[in-house]
């Protein structure tokens, strides 16, 4: 009642005592207790997730009380998968149940802010100009660009409104697409699957306008090119409960209680059921502490490792004859039957090309394709035949004898030509008619010869042209690859495992440290339980090893070992790469509204890697001479006088990587140039390339003409966290204060690509960033707008890690004057379309487009890659050049076509993956529900596209994994080309619809579709490959089948034909720094690895106070003790690190949990909380990729050539950054760099 | 008798116990999460633990002392033999030695509290004036002792003894009493009485709880509650 009157019963209060007076039965208020009970309560809850990259896509309530975002906490409502597994639930990390606090935190942007110099001259501009001629005024005045561009990073960000920001980003935009360009128009956002409204607002503008939009899978280095090498396949894994039906468990290299918290939980739990794991790991990771086996490699040596288990496994279960379920699976779903051609080399002989069909009498009786499909022999008639599955069986075949051959792209072991089974033969070892020396590629070092002469059965053939010509099996090569002795004898193959040839487990050991005994115990017993299970064997990998320039050799080597073991496709089995990639569950249903393609097709694509080096001028740096990687039988007179740009721009322009910008005239204006010469564009362009008076931009990245104009970013921080050198960033794309050391005169000079003495600085006109917070990149943006958090927006999140597709939900509205990013980009091309229309008018456009994967473009050059500009052959718009594709773009309409779902989903309908589907009905459905436009213009009647959720319901309307109906569709859509019905996938949910609100009301299992080649169904949990082994879908490669062989010229030149151990690149970053700035402490030279953190990323950031407190409160790297006293450091010293690219500052951690050799910094640890001063620049210290620095390789870059063709964000150049070296010191002086603001900050 | 006087010395003590009353109450029956004492010892060690000491022990001698000094009837001293000039006395050199101990830790935790940043960010106005405030009550109370030491036959003493108990009896004339008492002493009444006023509004409730607090001495180990 009252607190006093309660009080004043304070002498008679107590009714009774008890124990001896000891207690006391009072009968007083307990009114203070409802401030506990009222601090548990809430008005609402809302279910959301977190997404800085996360693949956890975990379900969390978060509570809103009083209208504020108060906590979260995990939710435990997932639907049950399969009986006998653990549940999902809780999902969820420390990380993602601490982001509440960051909602109101300092760091939160809350109104549009712009870089005030920028400002003040726009103001100034505007007074007597309208907004594009006041844009052109400044950014166009190189004095008035270098006033707010150099100072950028430096602070200075004055309070903006939402028009002010609009109109100057409308401005921009608009004059960029007339003077230069709509391809100078950039976007940079990665990971759709986050939050795939989000992604998609920003793509469908930049889509519309022309823009073009970054890969970033394979800039962050989490694109395993390996995967699409062997499988045609961007990326596809088992989710995380598929771990619980393995038998036998590698984790290498991959920190999975750390990095994938919610998952860990199914890692610990199949150990109960007696499943056995081996932790492979460099340093003291946390996953090893559960392993019953731990594998300590030196870092970067893992390739060596696998090699090593490949030769125990080849000879103990291979030679023999042992099993014979490995045999039948490699025989059936791996290239091992395939022939390969044995071209002379020296007194020997090296594998070269597939054999072809093109290349034997009568085409082998294939008409269409020839070129494209691969020979064996069948056991049965001794006779060559053309296995079905081979690419050239997918594409075309309907043109070809009335179709007859139509159905026979599958896994069914038959001829191509007859339809007979066959039965494929592996070995020629009994029937052979010749055995020849072989050389094969040794990179290892000075142990071996660089070209290992090896005995390999071989039978004679004769070739249409007449020739004979020696071809083996890739199996037989893969043994004297592997080093195993299939009683042929000879040199360099291994009688016994402590031989100390390539590839046995004696020879490893000198280059991994791990000891042989425990190599061939691991293998063993991998392979024994794979044979014993069926392919119950898996390796889950990560970053350790991905992030390294040669990664593809480790991948191989791993994934080589499962195939000989029969585990990829087999649930519990195969190759479990969690790195960086969300799976993009409802693909197919994204893309036409991401990329607008109800409205225009194709859309403009960049490969992220290949843009940042050449428009960073990361490639005016480069140390890595192509001698040094190529293999010792590539054609060096004709190949070493190229650099890595001059590959770059090769590939481009043959069509196999795209480009942007893609032309030095702006593509507008080409194409009112060819309608003036009255000429088809095409034809127009492809003479102006011929004769050299059209350049395409890769080939002179350094002129203005040439230059990205315009940037956005949003759900990234690429200057934060995954910008691969950093300080060339700041320096060359934005021309800002810097640290980079390098000196350029010493770099490998281009031969082909045009060099400029002079260095462009500041290349972008205009840096916008999207962010609800003030992250590193906010502070180099010209124009920062605030954007909702996760718990503000609605939206779609779905994981490769899981089989639920889950929502982002508002909880509450947009904070301060924050804006959903489909709202921001709304409000974005509503001004842009004010502004352009006008001035723009409608334009016809020239999209240069690569030879895509997944459509007949990718059935490129056959053989020998030429190259038009050389005269090597002629250019062939889509077939030796990228396609040239006319499309017309109004610039007034550019909002509307936004805000509805356009025409071309009726007209052309949809699909992916090549595969088509009529939509018509889906137009209609998704109609029904966010109603019709009834505004006249070009949207007129279509289906409205206003709300966030309105663009959820056309992505879950579209998609076969949302939508049973689509789902059917699209498997009778592949069951026409493999003549296998496939529908029995989906035909059981063929009713279920998953709509926006009832993901929100409970996460929901998605339908099987041909987007993956996984199942979730009742049965068995979402495993890779398991479609292509049960169902007989071939995998997208040459052979069809997964390939141990890689044929193409270029890796062959590279030495990767087949997977070889590569140690790491010298970057040569050191030797010029070493003792050349010296604070009298001792500089110790450490490898540079920069894993994924504990405390601050995936689903919060490390600025995170709950997350600072918890580690050390700022930027840390690690250092063994041995090493750290040998640099009289001690624990939490302040170091500095640094090489050429670039210096940063930090605390020491000193930890026995890192080996000797190493420094360790967790990434995305920013410079924006306690990063002193430099000692080395005298600057502001960097963040960890301040010293890396990107390095292409050569064999990313092939396209038009079947697996190995263009896709976003499938294959591609990738930014690798673990050989990096670097200097690590104690810092003398600890300088806070604090003091007043002067005018000029960016001289100093 | 000016009105002014028997404004400051006859009405405003009933206002000032008033409010003093009542605005507790208010507080304490409205305000439960406001009932504390705002510590800053987790933002700052420092001296806070020496300062704390002497001025609450200062402080709290000096509200005994005058409690007891001034609310005592004259007949009591009279009848167990005090005399009025030993009593003066002896007022003077204990309201002078607890003074001077509350002026010096009131000093330091007013300098700490000034000077340091964390404590100075936490700071509110009303914190600010309530330790000004004591600050200077406690300086004209210490000067009073100047003002005494010239006639230390007791009357004076005896004039305020008579004004304080007449004010708590409710009887009419207490003002007058004090009339002719020296402006420094009517200064320190005034600001006494106004610490009064500003009590419910500042930390010093905690006061209450501080007193009431003795009940823990005797109180059970547990405490239990019947449904």
């Amino acid at each position: 009642m009252s607190h006093f009157l309660d009080r004043l019963k304070f002498l008679s209060r107590v009714k009774e005592t008890f124990a001896n007076g000891h207690g006391a039965v009072v009968d007083e208020d307990r009114k203070w207790e409802d401030g506990y009970r009222s601090r548990w309560q809430h008005d609402k809850i809302v279910r959301s997730t977190h997404g800085v990259n996360c693949t956890g896509s975990c379900s969390w309530k978060v509570y809103v009380k009083n209208g504020l975002i108060t906590w979260e906490t995990q939710q435990t409502d997932y639907p049950r998968t399969r009986p006998d597994l653990p549940n999902h639930e809780p999902r969820g990390c420390p990380r993602g149940a601490s982001y509440s606090w960051y909602v109101y935190s300092a760091q939160r942007v809350k109104y549009p802010m712009i870089r005030g110099r920028l400002m003040e001259m726009w103001r100034d501009a505007r007074k007597t100009m309208d907004p594009i001629t006041a844009w052109e005024s400044i950014s166009q005045d190189p004095k008035k660009a270098k006033r707010y561009k150099s100072v950028r990073g430096l602070g200075g960000f004055v309070r903006a409104d939402w028009e002010t920001a609009n109109e100057i980003i409308a401005a921009a935009n608009a004059f960029t697409v007339k003077k230069f360009g709509p391809d100078r128009v950039i976007g940079f956002s990665p990971i759709p699957a986050m939050s795939m409204v989000s992604y998609a607002a920003g793509a469908r503008y930049l889509s519309l306008i022309g823009g073009a939009c970054l890969s970033f899978y394979d800039w962050y280095c989490d694109l395993p090119p390996a995967s699409p090498q062997i499988w045609g396949e961007q990326t596809d894994v088992p989710e995380s409960a598929d771990w619980y039906n393995s038998t036998y468990l590698m984790v290498w290299g991959s920190n999975v209680p750390q990095t994938r918290t919610p998952d860990a939980h199914f890692y610990t739990e199949v150990r109960y059921k007696g499943t056995k794991t081996v932790a492979v790991s460099s340093d003291f990771g946390e996953m090893v502490k559960f392993g019953d086996i731990w594998l300590a490699p030196k870092q970067g040596t893992d390739a060596a490792l696998a090699m090593a288990m490949g030769h125990v496994v080849l000879k103990e279960f291979h030679l023999g004859n042992k099993s014979d379920y490995f045999r039948s699976y490699i025989k059936q779903y791996t290239d091992m039957p395939m022939l390969v051609m044995l071209k002379p080399h020296g007194d020997g002989y090296v594998p070269d090309h597939f054999l072809r069909t093109s290349q034997l009498p009568d085409n082998l009786g294939e008409a269409n394709n020839p070129d494209w499909k691969t020979v064996a022999i069948d056991a049965t008639t001794q006779q060559l035949v053309a296995p079905n599955g081979s690419v050239g069986f997918r594409w075309g075949e309907a043109n070809h004898n009335g179709g007859e051959k139509v159905g026979r792209w599958n896994l069914e072991t038959r001829d191509g030509g007859s339809g007979r089974e066959i039965d494929p033969v592996l070995s020629l070892v009994s029937g052979h008619d010749a055995v020849v020396e072989v050389g094969f590629n040794y990179f290892g070092g000075n142990d071996a010869n660089d070209l290992l002469q090896r005995r390999v059965p071989a039978r004679k053939i004769k070739l249409a042209d007449g020739r004979e010509v020696l071809v083996a099996t890739v199996y037989d090569l893969s043994m004297a690859n592997y080093g195993v002795d299939q009683g042929l004898g000879g040199g360099n193959v291994a009688t016994s495992f402590d031989d100390d040839v390539p590839y046995t487990p004696a020879w490893q050991e000198k280059h991994t440290s791990v000891p042989r005994q425990q190599v061939i115990q691991v293998a063993r017993e991998f392979a024994q339980n794979a044979h014993e299970t069926h392919g119950k064997s898996m390796v889950i990998v990560g970053a350790a090893l991905n992030h390294w320039y040669h990664m593809d050799m480790t991948y191989r080597g791993i994934i080589n070992l499962l195939m000989m073991c029969g585990c990829v496709g087999q649930s519990g089995g195969g190759w479990a790469h969690y790195v960086g990639q969300e799976k993009l569950r409802p693909q197919f249903g994204w893309a036409p509204l991401a990329f607008a393609l109800d409205w225009v097709r194709p859309p403009r694509q960049m490969n992220g890697t290949s843009f940042f080096y050449a428009h960073t001028s990361q490639w005016r740096h480069e140390k890595l001479h192509v001698d040094e990687i190529l293999a010792p039988t590539a054609d060096k007179a004709k190949l070493s006088k190229l650099s890595m740009i001059d590959f770059n721009a090769k590939s481009e322009r043959m069509g196999w990587l795209p480009s942007a910008p893609q032309l030095e005239t702006n593509p507008l204006d080409i194409c009112d140039a060819a309608a003036s010469a009255g000429m088809e564009v095409p034809k127009y362009l492809a003479e102006k390339l011929k004769s050299g008076a059209e350049r395409m931009s890769c080939d002179d990245p350094d002129n203005p003409k040439n230059f990205p104009r315009n940037m956005f970013v949003w759900r990234s921080n690429i200057l934060g966290s995954s910008g691969k050198g950093h300080e060339y960033f700041l320096k060359y794309l934005l021309g800002t204060q810097n640290a980079v050391f390098d000196d350029p005169t010493h770099a490998v000079k281009p031969t082909e690509v045009t060099y400029r003495e002079q260095a462009a600085e500041g290349k972008l006109d205009l840096l916008t960033v999207l962010d609800f917070r003030m992250s590193t990149t906010c502070l180099y943006g010209d124009i920062v707008l605030p954007t909702a958090t996760w718990y503000e927006k609605d939206d779609l999140n779905t994981s490769d890690m899981h089989p639920f597709i889950h929502p982002l939900s508002e909880a509450v509205q947009p904070l301060w004057e924050s804006r959903t990013d489909w709202e921001i980009y709304k409000g974005i091309a509503k001004k842009f379309s004010e502004l352009a229309g006008p001035y723009l008018g409608t334009r016809k456009d020239v999209v240069l487009q690569p030879l895509m994967h997944d459509t007949p473009g990718e059935l490129g050059q056959p053989l020998e890659p030429k190259d038009w500009k050389h005269g090597e052959c002629d250019l062939i718009p889509g077939k030796t050049a990228p396609n040239m594709l006319v499309v017309e773009r109004n610039y007034g309409d550019v909002y509307k076509k936004f805000t509805s779902v356009g025409p071309l989903l009726d007209k052309l309908g949809n699909g992916g993956k090549g595969i088509n589907w009529d939509t018509k009905h889906e137009v209609h459905e998704l109609a029904g529900f966010t109603k019709t436009v009834t505004e006249p213009g070009v949207s007129e009647g279509r289906p409205r596209l206003e709300t966030a959720i309105d663009a959820a319901e056309m992505i879950l309307t579209f998609a076969p994994e949302t939508n049973g109906h689509v789902s059917v569709k699209a498997w009778e859509a592949l069951s026409k080309i493999t003549g296998r019905d496939h529908t029995h996938l989906a035909i059981g949910r063929e009713h279920d619809k998953i709509r926006f609100r009832d993901v929100q009301a409970q996460p929901r299992k998605i339908i099987s579709a041909p987007t993956w080649s996984g199942l979730e169904s009742e049965e068995v949990s979402y495993n890779a490959g398991y479609t292509n082994v049960h169902e007989l879908i071939p995998w997208r490669t040459l052979t069809g089948r997964q390939q141990f062989y890689q044929d193409h010229r270029w890796m062959l030149d590279f030495g990767e034909g087949f997977c070889v151990y590569k140690p790491a690149i010298d970057t040569k970053t050191v030797a010029p720094m070493l003792g050349k700035h010296s604070n009298g402490e001792h500089e110790l030279v450490l490898n540079w690895i920069t894993p994924h953190q504990k405390w601050g990323i995936h689903s919060t950031y490390s600025d995170n106070l709950r997350m600072l407190t918890l580690s050390r409160g700022g930027p840390h790297v690690w250092v063994s003790e041995a090493e750290a006293k040998q640099a009289g450091l001690v624990d939490n010293d302040w170091v500095e690190v640094f090489n050429s690219n670039g210096t940063l500052t930090a605390r020491v951690v000193v930890s026995q949990r890192v080996p000797k050799g190493m420094c360790l910094m967790y990434h995305a640890q920013e410079k924006i909380v306690n990063v002193p001063g430099a000692e080395v620049s005298g600057m502001r210290g960097g963040i960890h990729n301040s010293v890396t620095r990107a390095v292409l390789k050569p064999t990313h870059m092939i396209g038009g050539y079947a697996q190995q063709a263009y896709g976003f964000n499938y294959y591609g150049t990738v930014g690798s950054n673990r050989d990096e070296f670097v200097i690590v010191r104690k810092m003398r002086k600890v300088d806070w760099l604090e003091g007043p603001l002067v005018e000029e900050g960016a001289t100093k | 008798m000016s009105y002014l006087h028997q404004f400051l010395f006859g009405i405003y003590p009933y206002i000032a116990l008033a409010v003093f009353l009542f605005g507790s109450l208010a507080r304490f029956e409205r305000e439960q999460y406001t009932w504390k004492s705002d510590s800053s010892q987790l933002l700052h060690r420092g001296n806070l633990r020496v300062a704390n000491i002497l001025f609450h022990l200062g402080i709290i001698g000096l509200f005994f002392g005058h409690l007891v000094g001034l609310l005592t009837p004259v007949a009591v001293w009279d009848a167990i033999g005090v005399s009025h000039g030993f009593k003066q006395i002896f007022a003077m050199a204990a309201g002078g030695i607890f003074g001077t101990t509350c002026l010096i830790g009131l000093l330091m935790l007013l300098h700490r509290r000034l000077t340091d940043p964390r404590i100075a960010a936490v700071t509110k106005t009303g914190d600010k004036v309530l330790l000004l405030w004591i600050l200077t009550t406690l300086a004209l109370g210490l000067s009073t002792i100047l003002v005494s030491a010239q006639h230390t036959d007791g009357h004076m003493m005896v004039l305020l003894m008579t004004w304080a108990q007449h004010i708590i009896t409710f009887r009419g004339d207490a003002a007058e009493y004090i009339s002719a008492a020296p402006f420094l002493f009517k200064a320190h009444l005034f600001m006494g009485l106004s610490l009064f006023v500003i009590f419910p509004f500042t930390r010093l409730v905690h006061v209450w709880s501080g007193f009431a607090s003795v009940g823990y001495l005797s109180r059970a180990w547990q405490l239990v509650r019947s449904r």
